[in-house]
């Protein structure tokens, strides 16, 4: 996926919105910008497929030597599949942020709430941080 | 747990320390300076910026918490040189009469009567025992062979050691002069460290014993050169005009990139410390820490001795329910972080100061205060990381020492 075809959330996840049997499926992720920020990630904490989730609060974390970071779903649901593979390969984190390096998938409940961002807009607020 | 007398890390005592260890749990990415701030900066600021330095505020300071990666930092560290701008660190020097005599009422070691070109790691405390810094003091002679006394406290204390000094010494013939501001210290540390500083520099750092130093000539330049450093690692410390600050960096830069190494940021002095099991004052020392809970026993020297503090630390010594500075072991790659609890089973008898996975050992260390009956090593207990136990082990501190 670009990231064009995706919205994000001020927190730097990203998400991806289609439809599969006849549900909405959101494939979520985070951002290139909060890997490169973020740097030598050493652990993921991720839950398990069933979990609800809320837009807004924290699904799972990530750790880097530096810090640990709560990771915030963008969108309201419940968690249909995890990548396992994910935490024992972190790199492809800044592989492939977009792609391969999805981290949960969402059956979305609900609308998708208004504060997502597009591409364009999320790169606006990255570059203002700086 | 009734017994838990230590709370290091309370509510009250984050933000006093600069804003980037206190706060591990953070938003991805709020790693970008504040610039509405007024931050102070080093004489090596702009290099910093040109050198994609990520800048941070720590202890009012803009400083440098990595420039490309924390493990490759830390390696080239392990490996051959990491230089570090620690210029945020306070340096003060003291002028007047009998000023060894007046240090010694308040530090935890001797330094009255330590002999010129020595360096001694010292706790500052209150009057209850509470520490209120970790010092390095300094017994040089300047280029005229005239001794003075100096001082390196933490960026975080400079203000409140500076108070604590200029109270204690009323009625007293003693000067202190705050330098941090017009001088800048660089750290180089590593296995190949010292050769990088030994053709700039008209006094050779590996001819210097370990914690002592000297006043010479760097670059041509007024500096004084010390055999120290907070790494784990061998190396030396450069302290020197802010105007000169920038001609030295730049020189052993130079030879540094030419032997494998670079300029290494907060980040990876953190995890480097760690692995040596350095205390760093905001996390394993606090006002709430008794130095007897400390495991420092080289910094505490009671014998024949009255300083500010000694009474309480007397005291804290009988009482076999105090916590004490120990390390411990995880498994697997999560970190415990300041804060998390330690158990035994169900009770309580611990809390982490610091922890990380760190790139050297490859393994989830941590500091911790741990109750005396559960320290031996080998102990076998469980860190509370948000609510989900994980085992750990008592291991020995330092986590690493470097090869021999």
């Amino acid at each position: 996926m670009t990231p064009e075809e995706l919205v994000f959330a001020e927190t730097h996840e990203w998400a991806h919105i289609a439809e599969q049997d006849g549900e909405k499926i959101a494939t979520i992720g985070i951002s290139a910008n909060a890997v490169e920020a973020l740097t030598d990630l050493v652990y993921m904490d991720l839950p398990a497929a069933g979990t609800a989730v809320t837009a807004g609060n924290s699904f799972g974390e990530v750790e880097s030597v530096k810090a640990t970071s709560e990771l915030y779903s963008p969108i309201n649901g419940e968690i249909v599949e995890v990548n396992t593979a994910l935490p024992d390969n972190l790199e492809i984190l800044n592989s492939d942020p977009y792609g391969e390096g999805w981290i949960i998938k969402i059956k979305v409940s609900g609308e998708t709430p208004e504060n997502l961002m597009d591409y364009v807009a999320y790169q606006k607020q990255c570059d203002e941080a700086h | 747990m009734a017994t838990s007398q230590r709370m290091p890390a309370n509510s009250g005592m984050r933000g006093l320390h600069g804003s980037f260890d206190n706060d591990h749990r953070r938003h991805i990415y709020e790693v970008s300076v504040d610039s509405d701030k007024q931050l102070l900066k080093t004489p090596l600021h702009q290099w910093h910026i040109e050198h994609q330095g990520r800048m941070v505020e720590f202890a009012g300071w803009s400083m440098p918490v990595q420039y490309t990666s924390i493990i490759e930092e830390h390696q080239q560290t392990r490996n051959s040189i990491g230089m570090f701008d620690v210029s945020h660190m306070g340096r003060l020097y003291f002028s007047g009469t009998n000023v060894a005599e007046f240090l010694d009422t308040l530090t935890t070691r001797r330094i009255a009567g330590v002999e010129c070109g020595k360096i001694r790691y010292s706790l500052m405390t209150n009057d209850s025992g509470g520490i209120l810094d970790d010092v390095l003091v300094y017994h040089l002679s300047d280029l005229a062979g005239e001794p003075f006394h100096m001082m390196v406290v933490n960026a975080s204390n400079r203000a409140k050691i500076v108070n604590w000094l200029n109270e204690r010494k009323i009625g007293i013939d003693i000067q202190i002069e705050d330098r941090t501001e017009s001088s800048a210290m660089i750290a180089v540390q590593g296995p190949l460290a010292n050769d990088a500083v030994k053709n700039l520099s008209d006094v050779d750092p590996d001819s210097l014993a370990y914690y002592t130093g000297t006043t010479t000539r760097i670059c041509g330049k007024e500096a004084i050169l010390s055999r120290t450093g907070y790494t784990g690692e061998d190396g030396c410390e450069i302290m020197a005009s802010g105007d000169d600050a920038q001609l030295i960096w730049d020189e052993v830069f130079t030879r540094a990139a030419a032997a494998g190494g670079g300029a290494a940021g907060l980040a990876a002095r953190d995890t480097l410390r760690l692995e040596a099991g350095m205390p760093l004052y905001g996390h394993e020392l606090s006002e709430s820490t008794n130095p007897a809970q400390t495991d420092l026993k080289f910094a505490i020297q009671m014998k024949g001795r009255e300083f500010v503090g000694r009474s309480a630390i007397a005291e804290a010594r009988k009482n076999s329910d105090l916590w004490i500075r120990s390390g411990l072991e995880l498994e697997g790659r999560r970190a415990a972080r300041e804060e998390c609890q330690v158990f035994h089973g169900e009770q309580a008898v611990g809390v982490v100061t610091s922890g990380s996975y760190t790139p050297t050992l490859q393994k989830s260390i941590s500091m911790a205060y741990i109750h005396p009956d559960h320290r031996e090593l080998g102990t076998t207990l469980s860190v509370d990381i948000r609510g989900k136990l994980h085992n750990a082990t008592v291991v020995q501190v330092p986590f690493y020492q470097r090869p021999v």
